[in-house]
């Protein structure tokens, strides 16, 4: 079977740890690494190994005789508003790890079967590729009215995008959790923890459930869940067995249950606390690895294949 | 306005978390007019965990925030009303919120070294013509020097004060003022520093005239030392103190006397106390508002709150993560299990 071929575009820290991961992969095959900065050290550290590195931006990228089946977006929010329309135009479907959320929000267990044609899908944040298979995973077997996540991750691995707009973060992944999750309302909290050695990833999450909802049901549906995301993302674990407490003084009837999350990481390229960033990369691996496999055994309809329009391919 | 030192008071903020943030309109009200009458220039009015604290994770809100805010704004007739917000919790739109129901002073918490995260939320508060304020919360955890590079950063980003804030009242005399020193030295005239007390270790008031000498120009307070841990330096203490020192700040002792014994006292369940878990958290350098979900999850769990306390102080958590509390109680219930098992 071939495989796809693939672009990670932004060689920073995320990008490089994407790279390792993808090399792995059976279905997908990584061609370019495209940057903006001829001094990068990323852009060596694709060379080593051994892919086709370049400075020149998209504009490169779109100029090659074979553009790729699927882009990674490891940039900025404001590069991807910029790129995505060009990656369609391309025929290039776009797997977006910024936060510019111009497609749809995706997270692999939940949903993403459902955007297996979208042209452009995004990662959401690393707080929500850790929580939403959770809240998930509680909402299928009861409803859930509200749900809450904490994420806290290690200072070091907040990155100055992060810093500079960490509402962003906040409030996308309320979004997701309703969207994706299935929560009727989400709520999403953020700390930075300076403790060194650096901590690692950890996520809480809080879901109001009905004072008579299956018990034994819910924590089945979260062991399940929690077991499916940790084959792509092996440091995935329940720190604790899930928590039920009775409807509280405040909680306006609701009961609650409580899931205590540890996020390791692969440690590929990004250090093992880092398991913020090393989840969106694993996510946004899987969903590639989804994507090739769907192109490969579909029957070729609407789909990017080579059959892309010929005008955007400027001839080298 | 000629005064040496502000006072501003936070009963219905930080003292929120020892009301379980089931503050009432009646309540703010009869508070605000109180301080109100007695010279208090700015009431801070918040969930105790700041704008948007309604949760899970700090305690759902028994009135709505801004619901309090507008009481607040429409009861003072001199006071301004400020608000807390802490970046990762509260959202520049919560801040347009209490905006607009007429809070005019914004505070932007962070932890002490993470100031970078509150640059937006400084220039939305610049933008809607708020004054500004950074907190540096839990201060003790970070050098005098490198913590004024932190206030420096808020400075830039448009805070026109910078508080040492001493979360944890893990802060001892001297390592107050250092602090509020460095500030002075990194961030004066330019923009204020502040200092925000804890009594865990009884020090709150103490610390606070120390910041006053070393140049602070705000100070906060609580009525009754109402706030979390073992509460707030009290705002009538600190009235009366620098009274005493021929310090001016515009507060009629009398007046808030008044207010701390006659409005506050009556309805608060339980006086602030500098019981073992308190002093466990001043001492371990623990967040103080950790202190009553540590207590709930000690009786949910059956381990002791201060030992709950002293392992979220070793783990180095900060401000935000009562999560984490649940997570260690049920550690420490694991540990127990198999140590009791083991004598079997």
């Amino acid at each position: 079977m071939s495989k796809a071929t693939a672009a990670i575009v932004g060689p920073g820290n995320i990008g490089t740890d994407l790279l390792a991961k993808l090399q792995r992969s059976e279905h997908v095959e990584v061609r370019y690494m495209v940057g903006v900065d001829p001094a990068s050290d990323g852009l060596e550290r694709a060379r080593a190994r051994g892919i086709e590195a370049s400075a020149g931006g998209v504009d490169w990228l779109l100029s090659r005789d074979e553009v790729p089946d699927l882009v990674f977006e490891a940039t900025s929010a404001r590069a991807h508003l910029a790129n995505a329309p060009r990656y369609a135009e391309a025929g290039i479907r776009a797997i977006d790890l910024t936060p510019a959320a111009t497609g749809p929000l995706v997270c692999p267990p939940v949903n993403l079967r459902e955007h297996l044609a979208a042209p452009n899908l995004n990662m959401i944040t690393c707080g929500g590729q850790a929580t939403i298979p959770l809240v998930h995973a509680v909402s299928r077997v009861t409803p859930v009215p509200y749900a809450e996540i904490v994420a806290a991750i290690a200072s070091r691995s907040a990155g100055p995008g992060t810093r500079a707009n960490i509402d962003e973060f906040t409030t996308t992944t309320a979004r997701a959790i309703e969207r994706v999750g299935g929560a009727e309302r989400g709520k999403a909290i953020i700390i930075l923890n300076p403790v060194d050695p650096p901590m690692i990833m950890r996520d809480t999450v809080f879901c109001a459930i009905s004072a008579d909802a299956d018990t034994a049901a819910i924590t089945e549906s979260v062991l399940a869940m929690t077991e499916t995301v940790a084959r792509y993302v092996p440091g995935y674990t329940l720190r604790a067995e899930p928590q039920f407490d009775p409807p509280g003084g405040s909680w306006s009837g609701w009961a609650r249950v409580a899931l205590f999350l540890e996020v390791r990481g692969n440690g590929d390229y990004l250090p093992p606390w880092a398991g913020n960033l090393d989840i969106m990369t694993a996510a946004a691996a899987q969903v590639g690895e989804l994507l090739a496999v769907a192109a490969a055994s579909g029957p070729a309809t609407s789909g990017p294949g080579p059959s892309v329009p010929a005008g955007t391919k400027v001839t080298a | 306005m000629s005064r040496d030192v502000r006072i501003t008071d936070s009963t219905l903020r930080d003292g929120s978390h020892a009301m379980r943030h089931q503050f009432t309109e009646g309540q703010v009200r009869a508070v605000v007019s109180a301080l109100d009458g007695a010279g208090v220039e700015v009431i801070e009015v918040s969930h105790g965990d700041g704008l948007g604290g309604s949760s899970f994770n700090y305690g759902f809100s028994g009135t709505d925030e801004i619901a309090l805010i507008r009481a607040a704004v429409d009861e003072a007739a001199a006071a301004r009303i400020a608000v807390l917000l802490l970046p990762g919790v509260g959202t520049v739109e919560d801040l347009r919120k209490a905006h607009d129901a007429g809070a005019s002073v914004a505070r932007i918490a962070t932890h002490c070294t993470e100031a970078d995260v509150s640059i937006q939320h400084f220039a939305a508060a610049r933008d809607l013509g708020m004054e500004t304020v950074g907190f540096l919360m839990l201060a003790h955890r970070l050098e005098p020097d490198a913590l004024a590079k932190q206030a420096r950063i808020m400075v830039d980003a448009g805070a026109q004060c910078v508080y040492v804030v001493d979360s944890a009242g893990a802060l001892v005399l001297s390592g107050a003022q250092a602090r509020v020193q460095a500030l002075i030295d990194e961030i004066s005239p330019a923009a204020e520093v502040g200092f925000h007390g804890h009594q865990n270790l009884s020090l709150g008031v103490a610390n606070s005239v120390l910041a006053q000498a070393a140049g602070a120009r705000q100070i906060d307070g609580a009525l009754c030392a109402l706030g979390a841990g073992a509460g707030n330096a009290p705002t009538e203490v600190l009235a009366a103190t620098f009274d005493r020192l021929g310090i001016t700040t515009g507060v009629d002792v009398p007046g808030v006397l008044a207010a701390a014994e006659e409005v506050v006292a009556p309805f608060i369940p339980r006086l602030p106390w500098m019981d073992r878990s308190s002093i466990v958290q001043g001492y371990a350098g623990v967040y103080s508002s950790f202190l009553l979900h540590a207590q709930r999850a000690a009786e949910r769990y059956g381990v002791p709150a201060h030992a709950i306390l002293q392992r979220v102080g070793e783990a180095g958590y900060v401000g935000g993560q009562e999560d984490m509390i649940i997570d260690v109680a049920l550690s420490l219930q694991q540990e127990r299990e198999s140590t009791t098992g083991a004598h079997r």
